[in-house]
Formats: structure tokens, C-alpha cells, sequence
């Protein structure tokens, strides 16, 4: 899990607030210890995470993203993480033609009571995304205004 | 054509349609026609150089439920009309589309379904084109492949053609006019031009119809007709529903299967 570079990656995580945001804090109330590179976005249901704001957030600087809210049939609303994970199936696709680095997106179902497996997907995502390294592909081209000039270094 | 001529200024004489919507002569390629007398639809015509795709006009608030109506369509538009029936945006009642088939005869359907039985006949395949560009780019690595649309995003300059030849582009209002917050950036950035046409694609995923007309109306020539034909192709097999056939059960993203693929969720 350790690394020999410097690099501590920014993790941002768009989380339920029914399933992983109580399971996060079932991590905390547990005592169990994980990575501080995670800082979490609470939404009423995956099924409200636009897709967009996944991109958004490699703008602003993340290195990596989770996605994670209530198992198959645990959803508050009852389908929410259905129509989420279609969606899911889809921008993955389209990330893929397009060239984004899909492995940097890490997907995940933690509900309330698997404190510890929130423990462990975000140590598990943070060492992926130390080993890939910072996402300075996509952030040249968020900065593209301030720096003028993508094509010139490439 | 001498049919479909005589057809549309019968039509229009006798006052079943008002309006007939075809192509015409134009300066280096056929236009689009508004014909509403039978005098102008001597000017008429149909072939293989008609790609616009009208099915886009047929959503315009100045024409539906207003007045009945003919349109000419390519089995590329009928696929377009289809899927506008399909999703509730077409009344049959004030609609009539014309069609030469590959016999030069004239038909005409008022109903999806002798829609559908006509172009069940015809399988949607790539082109010449779509598959040398679409197998150039199955063949990149990720990295290629990012480098590839940044240099094609580089290009575009924002004017929304795409959206505009998109018959399946009919919101009122677009998610690009946004600005409370401003979701996607107006200015021609790389980024923000890439975010709009990963917005455009999320918004067809189980709608496009591959027509093309994006990437025919794209004024500098960026292949983004590849980007939605891509994810109809893959998605396809995926959601369960046939490139080219509405999916009648449902749009992609407003329905779901108990067991869709998961293997990528940890």
C-alpha cells in the first residue's frame, strides 16, 4: 500500500446520505483509522450525483473520485441506485471513448453498518490512485485558460 | 420524384396538409424546404444528397399540434421520427411522412407502426467513414485517444450546431444556458467543449439514432456524431435494445434491470 513517492492524492467522495455517509460515520464512531485524503460530498441519493460533478471535481484539482451509496435494493427511495448505476454504465463508456482515465472513478456500494469497508475502499482507492500518480493530464487542460496554450506543450 | 411532386402539390391543393416539408435545389447541396402551395413543390426533390435531417422542425412549437403536416424522410429521419413517437413528442393525427423507397416508389405512413415495419427492412450499419474512424480509434491506447479529442475539442468553437441539427436535441431550455451556477462554461475552452459534448452524449444514451446530422452540421468537421454513435453501439447490447429501433420499453436512463452489469462497483 505504501508508496515510494511524496504524492498525497486528493480523493473527493460523493457518498449517500442514507447508506455510505452513515457507514463513514460508523467508521469514525468504530475508531477504525484511514486515509485523511478523502473529503466527502453528502447527496440525498446516488441517484442525485450528476455526472458531470465527477468531472467538476478532476477540474478543481482531485485526483481521484468515489462514488459510492446504498447495495442493490437498499436505496431510501427505492430505486435511486438502479438509475445510478445505468448511469454509471453509461458515462463509463463515454469517459473511456473520450479518453478519461476511468480507473481514477472508483465505484462502490458501503451501507450503514460496513464501517470497515469504507475503511478499506478508501485506503484501497487512495494507494490506486498514489500509484497512478497525480491527474495532471486533466488539469493542463482545466487550466487551459489561465496557461494558454495546450497544444504548444504538446 | 416526379411522384413525390405530384403527391405533395395534390396534397396541398386539396388541403389535407398545409405544409410540406422537403429539400430543394440549393448552391452546392440540396436545402431544406418549406413548401405550402402546390407551385412550390415543383421545386421538390429527393436523393441520396438529401442528409439534413428534418425530422428536426417537426418538435418546433410553431408546427406541432398546429397544423397537419407532410415531411420527406430518409430511412435515417424515419429512424429520428421514430424515436420522437417513441418518446411521446409527435401527435399521428397531424403528421404525414413521405418516403421514396429503393424502388423509387412513393409511400407514405401516418402511423409508428408502418413506420416500423419499413425500416425493420434496413439493418443500421457504419458507413465507410464512421467505421475507418471509429476502428482508428478502438485502436488507441487511452492516452492516444485522449490527445485525439483534444486536439478535434481544440477546434470547436461553441456555435451548437450539434444541438441545433439534433432532432433529439428539443428542450426548451438547454443545460449549456445554465448559469445559476454556470454548469458548463460558454467559452471554447478544451475542457468546457469537452464537458458539453459529454453532456450532449450522456444526454442520448438510448436515444441517438446515428443519423449523423451532428457531425455532418459541425462546421470544422469534428467527428462528434462518432461519440454518440459509439455509446449507442456499446450500449446497446447492454440495455438490451436494437442500434436504429426505438427502445419501446423504455429510455435507458428512466429504467433499470435488477441485473444490470456491476462488476466495475466494488
Amino acid at each position: 500500500m505504501s508508496s515510494n513517492t511524496d504524492f498525497e492524492p486528493k480523493i473527493i467522495a460523493f457518498v449517500c446520505n442514507w447508506c455510505t455517509y452513515a457507514g463513514a460515520d460508523l467508521t469514525g464512531t468504530s475508531r477504525l483509522k484511514y486515509a485523511t485524503n478523502v473529503k466527502i460530498v453528502r447527496f440525498p441519493c446516488t441517484g442525485r450525483i450528476d455526472f458531470l460533478l465527477l468531472l467538476k471535481s478532476f477540474a478543481q484539482g482531485a485526483d481521484g473520485v468515489i462514488v459510492s451509496g446504498c447495495h442493490p435494493n437498499d436505496c431510501h427511495y427505492t430505486s435511486g441506485n438502479f438509475h445510478a448505476r445505468r448511469r454509471w454504465i453509461a458515462f463509463r463508456s463515454v469517459l473511456d471513448l473520450m479518453g478519461v482515465d476511468i480507473r481514477r472513478i472508483q465505484y462502490s456500494w458501503v451501507s450503514a453498518a460496513e464501517g470497515s469497508k469504507w475503511a478499506d475502499l478508501v485506503n484501497n482507492t487512495v494507494a490506486d490512485i498514489r500509484a497512478l500518480g497525480p491527474y495532471a493530464e486533466y488539469q493542463k487542460v482545466a487550466d487551459y485558460l489561465e496557461k494558454e496554450g495546450y497544444n504548444e506543450e504538446a | 420524384m416526379k411522384k413525390l411532386r405530384e403527391r405533395a402539390a395534390e396534397l396541398l391543393s386539396q388541403g389535407v396538409v398545409s405544409l410540406v416539408l422537403g429539400y430543394e435545389e440549393g448552391t452546392k447541396r440540396p436545402r431544406p424546404l418549406f413548401c405550402r402551395n402546390s407551385v412550390n413543390a415543383e421545386k421538390l426533390i429527393f436523393d441520396s444528397r438529401c442528409i439534413h435531417n428534418l425530422a428536426v422542425y417537426i418538435t418546433k412549437k410553431e408546427l406541432v399540434g398546429k397544423e397537419r403536416f407532410a415531411v420527406t424522410a430518409p430511412i435515417s429521419t424515419l429512424r429520428s421520427i421514430m424515436q420522437l413517437f417513441v418518446e411521446n413528442q409527435l401527435n399521428e393525427e397531424k403528421l404525414l411522412v413521405l418516403t421514396v423507397d429503393l424502388n423509387g416508389e412513393l409511400r407514405e405512413f401516418t402511423t409508428f407502426d408502418e413506420i416500423a415495419a419499413y425500416v425493420a427492412q434496413f439493418e443500421l450499419k457504419r458507413g465507410e467513414r464512421e467505421q475507418e474512424l471509429l476502428s482508428k480509434i478502438e485502436g488507441m491506447t487511452r492516452e492516444e485517444r485522449w490527445k485525439f479529442w483534444m486536439e478535434e475539442m481544440s477546434h470547436c468553437f461553441k456555435c451548437y450546431a450539434c444541438r441545433s441539427a439534433c432532432p433529439l436535441c428539443y428542450c426548451s431550455k438547454c443545460v449549456v444556458e445554465v448559469n445559476r451556477p454556470q454548469w458548463i462554461n460558454p467559452w471554447p475552452a478544451p475542457l468546457a467543449n469537452m464537458e458539453w459534448h459529454i453532456n450532449r452524449a450522456m444526454h442520448m444514451v438510448g436515444r441517438c439514432t446515428a443519423c449523423g446530422a451532428c457531425g455532418d452540421a459541425c462546421p470544422i468537421g469534428i467527428p462528434i456524431d462518432l461519440i454518440t454513435r459509439k455509446m449507442m453501439e456499446d450500449m446497446a447490447p447492454e440495455f438490451g435494445y436494437i442500434p436504429g429501433q426505438p427502445a419501446k420499453q423504455g429510455n435507458a436512463l428512466s429504467t433499470w434491470k435488477l441485473d444490470d452489469r456491476e462488476q466495475f462497483i466494488r
